[in-house]
């Protein structure tokens, strides 16, 4: 297996997605002549035609909306919004529209389609190129929401939100596309949406991530192990609907539990999955359960030195779990 | 004489005598169906519904402009004339009124008059207006991508064209010339705010030249002038020409919903003249002069209109409602 970077791997999941079935189709702002602004879809107009890789006008809510009608009528479209920040205008046909469509027909109108879109601080965005945005769709019944944290499963998640019948929301961490590298499988593979993966094993507190955070709990790991702390690493991928059983099971082999997410706290991810511990698993726990995450400000402002003092890093998840360790 | 008038009108419209009696009974039908909906709910049966009176002759003459078994209408809540002239029968529309489990719009799920229906390629809406109108745009899209030989006709209000997705998917279907007819039911009112409080430019079909394609406004009280225009429209979208805005200026004899009440709005000097424009008796009346139609054979039309609807209601009345052992299913699909 070849090692790939993360943006590569999106790359290669939508090349391979294209070529394959007729009925996929690319849409969104800059994805065509410029290969998109972080250039995952760069060389995929030339390849596949104008047809097959749509350039937008700058309009969400009705490249969202297109795209919808697109797929009641027999095809798999997948859009990339810019930055997961200009989402907003296209929240209602998500919500509205693509989430119920499936409920409210009874079952005659599937919305087989895929959002993509980057997401996270990091890169001195400020407050517009920057925030993660999972929660508000993660609330929703109907949809999907994917955040992969390697390569490896970028592609297979991609594949698989493409192939599935439901409204899937995939938020790729702008930061890791070009720093996150690891070993991707050439040819066709997919990865099941739902389904949480414990990327280390440890039998003291589990740190519970997704996306580019999980990168932070294994290297807050390393620090720990290094103090006699050891963590397990609980790697969600899928935040809605939750793998409830893989983070029910670490937490009740490990007795302590810390979510960690680059997102805001308040009705966070972290939030549901905290209540899911306090319900289902409140008897294992040794300790209350922690989480960590950006304060609640509206999203990382611009000057490094206020961006670097909010965003939620290694060493917030070393202090929190030593206090969770020693309670 | 007056015969030659009317025949001459007809073939200056394209249809033929037995298609302008076809629109004639399913402009009866839509106002007999809008009607005894309206009553069923003064008596509680019926918790909801969005009156069409005024609308006949503009849904019910576009509709008949499409190639009903594989076009596609995307609808608003006042469509009922297209639902039935795209194949909803009377019995399917009462289901839904009803909010039944064999409603094939939604079984039970959506309030009533929120239509869609895939076997008869009628593309579900819900009650955020104008979001329809990009997702016209998007199966259209669908249908020049895959070769397929379908018009999208997207029915809206004027209401709706205040809407940012109005724009958006307008000037989509515009660069990609694609084979949609946006078709505006402009009745003047956005429930209670009148067209002079939502655009200083009351003509929304003036519109279709900022997206670079024709945009006609018609009067829709006329299903011949309707049928036309749209009929124009279609034959464009079919041959890749691209798409059309047809606005079709209507009226709205009844209040916006069975929850409003107009007089709060309107006064009832002007909701009685406006009642003097209804399309029913005036195409009545030109049938009538073209030898197409006389008082008697018109009873016989309301008469078994009537009986098609109150059949279809009490079949619906006694149909079984949605199991609440269901209410969770189909949230996702498999």
């Amino acid at each position: 297996m070849v090692e790939k970077r993360l943006i590569e791997a999106v790359r290669e999941g939508l090349r391979e997605e294209l070529a394959a079935d007729p009925n996929v189709f690319l849409i969104g702002q800059d994805i065509g002549m410029n290969g998109g602004v972080f250039r995952v879809t760069e060389g995929l107009l030339e390849e596949f035609g104008p047809g097959r890789v749509i350039d937008s006008p700058l309009a969400e809510s009705g490249m969202v909306g297109v795209a919808i009608g697109a797929a009641m009528n027999g095809l798999r479209p997948v859009v990339e919004i810019q930055f997961a920040d200009f989402i907003f205008p296209a929240f209602n046909q998500l919500v509205s529209e693509a989430a119920r469509m499936y409920y409210r027909t009874n079952g005659e109108f599937a919305v087989p389609l895929v959002i993509r879109a980057p997401y996270g601080g990091g890169v001195r965005g400020g407050l517009y190129h920057s925030q993660s945005v999972e929660a508000y769709f993660a609330h929703v019944p109907g949809l999907k929401v994917v955040v992969p944290s390697s390569p490896h499963d970028a592609k297979g998640l991609l594949k698989a939100a493409i192939r599935d019948d439901n409204p899937v929301l995939f938020f790729e961490h702008k930061l890791a596309y070009n720093t996150v590298r690891g070993e991707v499988p050439d040819g066709d593979y997919t990865v099941p949406i739902g389904e949480a993966v414990v990327r280390r094993e440890g039998r003291q507190l589990s740190l519970i991530s997704y996306g580019l955070s999980v990168h932070h709990c294994l290297e807050a790991a390393e620090t720990l192990s290094a103090e006699g702390i050891d963590c397990e690493v609980v790697d969600l991928r899928t935040v809605s609907p939750l793998d409830t059983v893989t983070l029910l099971d670490s937490v009740k082999k490990t007795g302590r539990a810390c979510i960690v997410h680059e997102d805001n706290l308040t009705g966070g991810v972290g939030a549901e999955v905290a209540a899911i511990i306090a319900k289902d698993a409140f008897e294992y726990l040794d300790a209350p359960v922690q989480r960590v995450g950006a304060p609640d400000v509206p999203s990382f402002p611009y000057s490094p030195t206020l961006e670097d003092a909010l965003l939620p890093g290694p060493s917030d998840i070393v202090h929190a779990a030593r206090e969770l360790a020693t309670y | 004489m007056l015969a030659n008038v009317g025949i001459n009108r007809l073939c200056e419209s394209g249809l033929d005598g037995s298609s302008a009696q076809q629109i004639y009974r399913y402009m009866l039908l839509t106002r007999a169906i809008s009607e005894k909906s309206w009553f069923l709910t003064r008596q509680g049966r019926v918790l909801f519904s969005m009156p069409c009176d005024g609308q006949e002759a503009a849904d019910v003459a576009s509709a008949y402009a499409l190639d009903t078994g594989n076009d596609f209408i995307v609808p608003y809540a006042r469509s009922l004339g297209a639902m039935l002239v795209k194949g909803m029968t009377s019995q399917e529309v009462m289901l839904n009124m009803f909010g039944k489990a064999a409603d094939p719009n939604s079984g039970g799920r959506q309030m009533p008059q929120h239509w869609g229906h895939k076997k008869l390629g009628i593309i579900s809406m819900g009650s955020s207006v104008a979001t329809t109108i990009p997702r016209a745009s998007g199966v259209a899209l669908a249908s020049k991508l895959k070769g397929q030989d379908a018009v999208t006709m997207v029915y809206f209000g004027e209401g709706s064209a205040s809407e940012g997705d109005f724009h958006e998917g307008l000037a989509f279907a515009g660069v990609h010339r694609l084979p949609v007819v946006f078709f505006c039911n402009n009745n003047g009112w956005a429930t209670s705010v009148p067209v002079s409080l939502q655009s200083a430019e009351p003509q929304v079909s003036k519109r279709a030249e900022g997206y670079g394609f024709p945009g006609v406004t018609v009067d829709g009280l006329d299903p011949l002038t309707v049928y036309q225009a749209v009929k124009t429209a279609v034959d464009r979208a079919r041959s890749g020409d691209g798409p059309t805005l047809v606005e079709a200026t209507t009226i709205r004899m009844m209040p916006h919903s069975s929850s409003d009440d107009h007089l709060r709005y309107r006064s009832q000097e002007e909701l009685d003249a406006e009642r003097q424009l209804d399309p029913l008796p005036r195409f009545r009346d030109f049938l009538i002069s073209a030898g197409l139609l006389n008082e008697e054979s018109d009873q016989t039309l309301r008469d078994s209109v009537d009986q098609e609807v109150e059949a279809a209601i009490d079949y619906a009345d006694a149909a079984a409602p949605p199991d609440p052992a269901t209410a969770l299913d189909g949230v996702y699909a498999p």
